[in-house]
């Protein structure tokens, strides 16, 4: 690893004024996806602002037809929150089968997308529950904030600080999971919230998470599981690595999305 | 170099560390504590499990820096002196080890379960233990003691 400057963030305006005083500074969440990129050199920051002590980053409200999670929630946090666990059950289970117990008990949501791994839970949950993604300076839609494999929206030192989700009326995710690391090979969050019908896939695109039309277009309002099932996603433009080819991939989002609309009922 | 403050097994400690220190290299390499192991580099083995103000985390993919203030418990502050813990104990009595390699973070994980679930189901004992790999056992040994000595800490 090489060496950086270490500081630990106060509040937001301290985490934001040291990001952009730093020559290449990054904010430090929980850590699990940037110590290991770190320890294989695979960047060279010159600071890390840690966010572990800016208190109000972290936990989980219910403002009625929304819950906000502040961006320092770990994965555990979300999956044992019993606001959670009644409100978008769908939501605590994915954040639940992240990883394992330790990965769980330090990353967090606000790092989980900021990421936004091809392979990740959030990215799926956060789209198909049509989440707003609110960082220091705006609020934007989860469809405008993952913009291709591990980039997003955020500017330059823009810091997230919440994801709020509006309630759904129905919600399951069904992942199938890579053995090995518990990412998403395929996942499928399907959701209905105020009559909208959606289906979004995280693993399997060569550009990240996205909507897939002809299973929304199958579920319908009625979430149709057995027609979601029929529906013969193309190829072009999926994953295709030693875990799993592209045609493997297509075949799992109809099955997953499938799945996931009978558990949403 | 920055100075960095923690309890570790109950012992207040303070040294000067580069900030990419990690938590594990300065356990093995500035307090001796080499119960603590380090089985890969990607995060995914849990040889290096310990707890940071009593969860479960990989001291190996976190800097020292990061548990500044925290309390730390790692295997060697398990036992009462000569007097295993319950689940260190279940381990022996079970066969849940071959190299040992694993043990501590399979020993560190299993007492942050029992915190979470004090009465485990076999299925949520092998679900819990996706973070810790083992290279010898086949795991049912390690999935015995963890049953075993979560009976045991109920006491
Ligand atoms: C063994 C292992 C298995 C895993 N399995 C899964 C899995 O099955 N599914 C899954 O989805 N993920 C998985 N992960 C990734 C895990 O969920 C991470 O927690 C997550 O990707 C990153 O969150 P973090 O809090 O650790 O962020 P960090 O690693 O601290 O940061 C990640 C990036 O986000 C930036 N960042 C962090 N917080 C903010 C913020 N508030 N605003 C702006 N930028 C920010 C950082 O600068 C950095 O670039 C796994 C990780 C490991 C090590
Ligand atoms: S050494 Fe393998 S997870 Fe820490
Ligand atoms: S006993 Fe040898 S690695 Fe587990």
């Amino acid at each position: 690893m090489y060496n950086f400057n270490y500081k630990k963030a106060s509040s937001r305006d301290d985490a934001v004024a040291a990001q952009s005083s730093a020559d290449d500074g990054s904010y430090l969440a929980g850590g699990m996806t940037l110590i290991p990129t770190l320890k294989q050199r695979l960047a060279q920051p010159s600071d890390l602002i840690d966010l572990a002590d800016v208190g109000d980053l972290a936990g989980i409200s219910d403002d009625g037809g929304a819950i906000t999670i502040g961006a320092m929630t770990t994965h555990a946090t979300v999956a044992e929150s019993e606001v959670v666990t009644s409100k978008i059950p769908a939501l605590a289970a994915l954040a639940g089968h992240i990883g394992d117990p330790q990965v769980r008990n330090r990353g967090t949501i606000g790092g989980s997308i900021a990421n936004n791994d091809p392979a990740a839970d959030y990215p799926a949950g956060c789209v198909g529950l049509n989440a707003t993604i609110i960082t220091n300076k705006r609020e934007l839609p989860a469809e405008d904030f993952f913009t291709d494999l591990f980039e997003t929206a955020l500017e330059e030192g823009e810091l997230v600080t919440a994801v709020s989700f509006p309630i759904p009326d129905k919600a399951a995710y069904a992942k199938f999971p890579n053995p090995a690391s518990r990412y998403a090979i395929v996942g499928v969050m399907v959701a209905q919230t105020g009559g909208e019908t959606r289906a979004a896939v995280t693993g399997a695109s060569q550009s990240g998470v996205f909507r897939a039309a002809d299973i929304e277009a199958a579920l319908g309002s009625g979430l149709d599981a057995a027609a979601a099932k029929e529906v013969k996603v193309s190829a072009d433009n999926l994953n295709a690595d030693i875990h799993a080819s592209a045609e493997y991939r297509a075949h799992l989002i109809s099955i997953m999305a499938s799945r996931a609309a009978a558990a949403a009922g | 170099m920055p100075t960095v403050s923690m309890t570790v097994n109950g012992k207040s400690v303070s040294a000067e560390v580069e900030p990419r220190t990690l938590l594990v290299q300065y356990l093995r390499e500035h307090l001796g504590l080499t119960g603590t192991h380090v089985g890969c580099d990607t995060s995914q083995c849990g040889a290096c499990v310990v707890h940071v103000d009593g969860e479960s985390a990989k001291s190996c993919t976190m800097l020292a820096m990061q548990a500044e203030g925290s309390d730390v418990s790692t295997i060697e502050g398990l036992a009462d002196g000569d007097t295993l813990h319950p689940m260190q104990e279940a381990f022996r009595e079970n066969h849940g080890l071959q190299c040992g390699f694993c043990t501590p973070g399979m020993v560190m994980s299993a007492v942050d379960l029992v915190r979470t679930n004090a009465d485990p189901s076999e299925q949520e004992v092998r679900e819990w233990l996706e973070g810790n790999l083992c290279r010898c056992t086949g795991y049912h040994n390690i999935v015995k003691s963890i049953l075993a000595g979560a009976k045991a800490m109920q006491g």
